[in-house]
């Protein structure tokens, strides 16, 4: 009798111990049964946990729903670099900071008119597609190269907001200026990397001949480097202009004048919402225009009473450029302005002569009136 | 009938120092040599790293973000939730100190030394962070006051120590739209603050679970015994990197487009059932080395399975098993740092971001790195420390 009960209770422990185990599984089950209807734009049911409780969902526009989201929420998550001086790094206190997180910071001000109105989330790079695929952020801005199959895949890119390079750094007393005088030379590299295969793509091109020293991680490339493995180091330029400025003798460096492969760094929105594509695109559009047009943080409220039509339009004096129709305040360009300041401003705020991270002529990121490649459709 | 008296020889008096030498640095000419060698690599090894270490390494990116190493992003102005946290941890010591001694004394006085000493340090540092760090060897007196009492000693501390945890989680969460506990997302703890709660967590929950698991494969039932073999077998043939990433990158795109697990929770969960699946594995171990008479003899008393298990053949197998089930935990406190590819900015994140956050400090990594080390090391001697310890008083090995 004691045996029975014993039995008893030894099957009712393992029972529960089986439904501990099983239940996971059974609700996972349902969040990925294929018959179980989704309703992803629902609130009132998000995780359907039988295929009858999930109700008829409310029809949405085709556009707008991560406007929609971004509204209700109070906020823009960003995906953002954490790790890349200039781009995308903290301040001593933990505050994001570069330019890819201040272009964040631009759209909050538009949408919201605060430049706080923003969540970062740290993202690896392996991250950043299925980041944009499952709609975890409303806007990919970490330094990310515009490629062809990268836009067919992850979402729409917005604009070029950084034209970079791979570049090459040698001694200024080597006196090398062209690939062709660095024939034979030992190249320090990071691994794995397009950047290591731009370097043989470049130098087979050409006929020459070289030896690549690689390292997994970028700080060994470069204190390889400076103890004189290697006779170059190669990266994008912006990487090499910060390393260059952070070694003992910058001025014993050069960076030279070639450029090895196109990095277009572009900010990314998920694909299926163009009315949130086109608020980040004017945005971007914004800033450009507004330093163009030499309106910047600490004059935009003077300029409003400019009389250049451009200017008045910009700021939602006088006329429209569809900022109405995208659901955005008249004058949200004057928010962006205000709190983030233009195109030229992010860009010497970081980059500039006495800029936070390092200093990084501009070249290619002159506005096109300049000589540069910087440039944005009229706003009108 | 005679008896022999044969006299007790006392044992050999301990050799003096010289004769220590003689006897086992010098005995033969090799020896000496070899003896010669070793010290003199030694002493230029110790010179020269102590040389780096005062004088040629740069410390000052470890000095200029003691802030980030310590709570990552968390805001500024809500600092003093975490600090709250470890003012109820040291006096939760304080008084545990009072009511088991030993070996958690030493750890309460560590823990309110190191604060005392690091509040007495003369740099310059505000006033309120001084305060705090002297606030916390005086919660540690007072606990140990508070020790005392009747209602601590017999149920009131246990019950704190329960509460600390979901304190500590609401604590650092907040309250939506609340003016004095305003929410502060998860995705901004970092630093020790986010290695501690993976580890904490990681840890207190994967024991039960793998204790249940370690039952399960042992059960008579074939559906129970099929589900935790599977279960177990599963995740221990997959590297934690991927269980991670599988948690991280391909569960997202599984989920409705709405549903946002949180990061440190997937975190979270991945590494607990990862450790579930090898605590079951120790587990089973430890009961393994129970003979069956040990059950038989319990059964024959008149206790049921539960009391069984839980009274008799579970205590002993646990206690076989501590120093694989402590080696268990010490790994996992490490495996934390994996959660860098999920995004997650623990200590090692923490610290390829300082890295990276002002030029001159580009090249500084063995600085930064060998702090983590030391960090890292402290906290996993300390649990070492700690098992051997308690595997004493329970007498491993000896009875």
């Amino acid at each position: 009798m004691v045996l029975a009960m014993e039995e008893i209770r030894m099957k009712k422990l393992s029972l529960l111990v089986f439904m501990l185990m099983v239940l996971p599984l059974v609700l996972a089950a349902c969040g990925t049964a294929q018959e179980c209807p989704q309703c992803p734009a629902c609130p009132e049911c998000p995780t359907c946990p039988t295929c009858e409780a999930c109700p008829e969902c409310p029809k949405v526009a085709a556009g707008g729903q991560i406007v929609a989201a971004v509204k209700a929420r109070g906020k823009v998550v960003c995906g953002v670099h954490t790790e890349l001086l200039g781009f995308g790094y903290l301040d001593p206190n933990g505050r994001n900071v570069g330019f890819d997180p201040d272009f964040c910071r631009a759209t909050a001000a538009a949408v919201f008119g605060n430049s706080e109105a923003v969540e970062f989330v740290p993202l690896t790079a392996a991250e950043r597609g299925p980041a944009l695929q499952t709609g975890e952020i409303d806007l990919l801005v970490r330094n990310c190269t515009w490629t062809s199959s990268r836009d067919v895949q992850w979402g729409n890119f917005v604009g070029v907001t950084f034209y970079d390079g791979q570049g090459m750094m040698v001694r200024k007393a080597s006196g090398d200026t062209t690939l062709e005088d660095l024939d034979g030379a030992t190249v320090c590299v990071t691994t794995g990397t397009t950047t290591e295969l731009n370097l043989a793509d470049a130098f087979r091109s050409r006929g020459l001949s070289f030896t690549a020293v690689t390292f997994e991680d970028t700080a060994s490339v470069y204190s390889a480097y400076e103890d004189g493995r290697c006779d170059a180091a190669t990266s994008d330029k912006s990487q090499l202009a910060a390393v260059r400025a952070g070694f003992a003798n910058p001025d014993d460096h050069v960076i030279m004048d070639i450029t090895m492969s196109k990095e277009p760094l572009t900010p990314v929105v998920p694909a299926g919402d163009d009315q949130w594509f086109d608020i980040v695109k004017l945005t971007l559009y914004v800033l450009i225009n507004a330093e163009e047009l030499g309106v910047n943080s600490a004059n935009v409220d003077a300029m409003k009473g400019d009389a250049n039509p451009s200017i008045k339009r910009l700021l939602g004096v006088e006329g429209s450029f569809g900022q109405e129709d995208l659901g955005l305040a008249t004058d949200f360009a004057v928010n962006v302005i205000k709190q983030v300041g233009n195109y030229g401003e992010i860009y010497n705020r970081y980059m500039g002569p006495d800029g936070l991270a390092f200093e990084l002529p501009r070249g290619q990121n002159e506005l096109w009136s300049d000589g540069g490649l910087i440039y944005a459709p009229p706003l009108r | 009938m005679t008896t022999t008296h044969s006299a007790v020889l006392r044992p050999p008096a301990a050799p003096g120092p010289l004769e220590w030498l003689r006897k086992n640095l010098f005995s033969t000419w090799y020896n000496t040599v070899l003896t010669l060698l070793a010290a003199w690599v030694a002493v230029s090894g110790v010179r020269s790293i102590l040389g780096w270490v005062f004088f040629t390494a740069n410390w000052s990116p470890v000095a200029g973000s003691l802030k980030l190493f310590a709570v990552g992003q968390y805001p500024l102005d809500q600092i003093w939730r975490p600090g709250a946290i470890v003012l109820i941890i040291t006096l939760l010591a304080g008084a545990s100190w009072r009511i088991f001694g030993g070996t958690v004394r030493t750890f309460a006085l560590a823990l309110a030394l190191a604060l005392l000493v690091a509040g007495l340090l003369p740099v310059r540092m505000n006033l309120g962070l001084r305060l705090w760090f002297l606030a916390n060897p005086i919660l540690t007196g007072a606990g140990y006051l508070a020790g005392g009492l009747r209602l601590v000693r017999t149920r009131g501390l246990a019950v704190a120590w329960a509460l600390t945890f979901p304190v500590t989680i609401l604590l650092l969460l907040g309250f939506k739209d609340s003016a004095w506990l305003p929410r502060v997302a998860t995705g901004v703890w970092g630093g020790l603050l986010l290695t501690f709660l993976l580890a904490v967590v990681g840890i207190t929950a994967s024991f039960p679970i793998g204790v249940l698991l370690a039952l399960g494969r042992r059960s008579k039932l074939p559906v129970v015994k099929t589900m935790c073999i599977l279960f177990i077998e599963l995740v221990r043939g997959v590297p934690l990197v991927t269980i991670l990433f599988m948690a991280s990158i391909i569960l997202p795109l599984f989920l409705p487009e709405q549903i946002r697990i949180d990061r440190v929770l997937r975190a979270m969960t991945g590494m607990t059932l990862f450790a579930a699946a090898y605590m079951a594995e120790n587990v089973r171990g430890g009961l393994q080395s129970i003979p069956r008479g040990q059950e038989e003899a319990a059964k024959a008393l008149g206790l049921n399975g539960f009391q069984t298990m839980a009274l008799i053949v579970m205590p002993q197998a646990l206690r076989a098993v501590i120093p694989a089930i402590v080696g268990q935990f010490i790994a996992l406190f490490m495996d934390t740092t994996l959660a860098v590819i999920v995004g997650l900015v623990e200590i090692l994140a923490i610290g390829r971001i300082v890295l990276n956050s002002r030029t001159d400090w580009l090249m500084l990594d063995s600085e930064v790195f060998l702090f983590i080390a030391v960090v890292f090391w402290v906290f996993t001697f300390s649990m070492s420390y700690a098992s051997r310890r308690l595997e004493a008083a329970l007498g491993v090995g000896k009875r």
